[in-house]
């Protein structure tokens, strides 16, 4: 059946949005749980754990996004139990988050000077009161602006896992273009709501950054 | 019950394997080619052109960084067809993966060029350096050095998002491997091969860009300005 492309189109992509939300929140809580682990056992950690973690970042940061999605999605099924696609695009994207944001902490944590580490020693605090106290809530600080930055990278990464089926943002475009057969306007109107979630997460990003440098260092 | 993996019927078909990967690095060199060129001149206009060419540049910078290279794909691909512009499935990815390079590079190069203080530039031409002498040695190579590992991070995002063109049928390594997972039916076997044949790739490419980065930055850095640290630096090394 034809439809044209009305507010009722409109209000079915922002349903779709309203999925990429979501998807993108678990992905995030998920990944950047995951993502604290792995930052601090790649710098703490003992050297084979440390290791382990610097390969796992390589290899899923050298593998496309998309091909991780149907890794997740075909070896998921594979292993005898059938999932739906929402848990394919859940694993894939928070495995995906994981290695970059453990990478992107990694950064923000060694960016801490090693004087705080020995000031923090000096005061004899423990190691992990050393981490609570002194080093987290620093490396905190400048992990905002970057770390703010990747949840865009997340809201328009979540776009692929359309192409296994999952109902979000862009396959609800996709399948609106099937109804209405008018591309330009659907598409259009998918990538101005991507805009409208993705721009203004960009523009904290950029004051985040900005602001960093303002700010007494200390 | 444990599945089975099983490559042999994945491997008879290794030459699509193959010809999917140079196919990747056909479509993905040609995008980047056009996204660097665009990200020259961006760069170049938003540092050096008029208030509202910066004005221009950065509104397209924004548009293309904050939405899905997929979207921006079926809207080159679907929907400019609409507006009487068809375009092969190919060259609709080269156009929206140059595009969305264009804006994330000229945003990278525009860094570059404002580390360069003006001052550094007033220097090199009372040094009497000519005005392209200027521009290679004091400009493009020191400002080349600072964003050298954004700049070919970008480039590996670039090889490894072209994996999307798939999406609309394009020739590349991830379609052959969607066309090979159709006809042998085993599918994480296939993406497994998929999966190796991008990181060899991308691995190789981080290889290469670290011996261009060699050559390019071979000039050494400028030498440490008290003897005391250099005899210092000496007796450390010594001990």
């Amino acid at each position: 059946m034809i439809r044209s492309f009305g507010w009722e189109s409109v209000e079915f992509l922002i349903r779709g949005a309203g999925w990429t939300l979501l998807l993108s929140l678990m992905t995030f809580v998920v990944g950047g749980f995951f993502a604290l682990i792995f930052a601090l056992l790649r710098t703490l950690g003992p050297k084979p754990v440390r290791l382990a973690i610097a390969g796992f970042i390589q290899l899923v940061q050298a593998t496309p996004l998309l091909i991780v999605v149907f890794l997740a999605f075909y070896g998921l099924s594979f292993m005898g139990l059938h999932f739906p696609p929402m848990v394919a695009a859940g694993v894939s994207l928070a495995v995906y988050t994981t290695a970059f944001l453990a990478d992107i902490w990694r950064g923000c944590i060694e960016a801490i000077p090693k004087q705080q580490w020995e000031a923090a020693d000096a005061l004899a605090l423990t190691r992990i009161q050393q981490l609570r106290y002194v080093i987290l809530p620093q490396a905190f600080k400048i992990s905002l602006g970057p770390t703010v930055g990747f949840m865009v990278q997340i809201v328009k990464n979540t776009s692929v896992v359309a192409l296994i089926g999952f109902v979000e943002l862009t396959r609800a475009g996709q399948l609106l273009n099937n109804m209405t057969f008018q591309p330009f306007h659907v598409f259009l109107t998918v990538a101005a709501i991507y805009f409208a979630i993705c721009y203004p997460l960009s523009f904290l990003s950029e004051r985040l950054k900005g602001n960093r440098h303002v700010r007494p260092a200390h | 019950m444990a599945y089975q993996m099983n490559f042999a019927p994945v491997m008879a078909l290794a030459p699509q394997l193959v010809e999917g990967a140079l196919n990747t690095l056909i479509l993905s060199g040609q995008a980047i080619v056009a996204g660097l060129a665009i990200g020259i001149v961006g760069a170049v206009s938003r540092t050096e052109g008029p208030r509202w060419l910066d004005r221009a540049v950065g509104v397209y910078v924004e548009l293309f960084r904050n939405t899905p290279l997929l979207v921006q794909l079926f809207l080159i691909f679907f929907g400019l067809p609409y507006i009487g512009i068809r375009l092969s499935a190919n060259m609709a990815a080269i156009i929206a993966i140059a595009l969305n390079l264009g804006a994330y590079s000229t945003e990278i190069l525009r860094a570059g060029l404002q580390a360069i203080p003006r001052t550094q530039v007033e220097a090199g031409l009372a040094l009497g350096l000519s005005r392209l002498q200027v521009v290679r040695y004091v400009v493009i190579i020191p400002a080349l050095r600072i964003i050298y590992p954004a700049l070919t991070g970008q480039l590996t995002l670039t090889l490894l998002g072209s994996s999307i063109a798939s999406a609309i049928s394009a020739t590349e390594l991830t379609a052959a491997g969607a066309r090979i997972e159709s006809t042998t039916f085993r599918s994480l076997e296939t993406f497994l091969c998929i999966a190796v044949i991008y990181i060899t790739m991308t691995f190789a490419f981080r290889f290469v860009y670290w011996l261009v980065g060699l050559w390019l930055f071979r000039r050494k850095a400028p030498p440490k300005p008290s003897l005391i640290a250099d005899v210092t630096e000496v007796s450390r090394a010594g001990a």
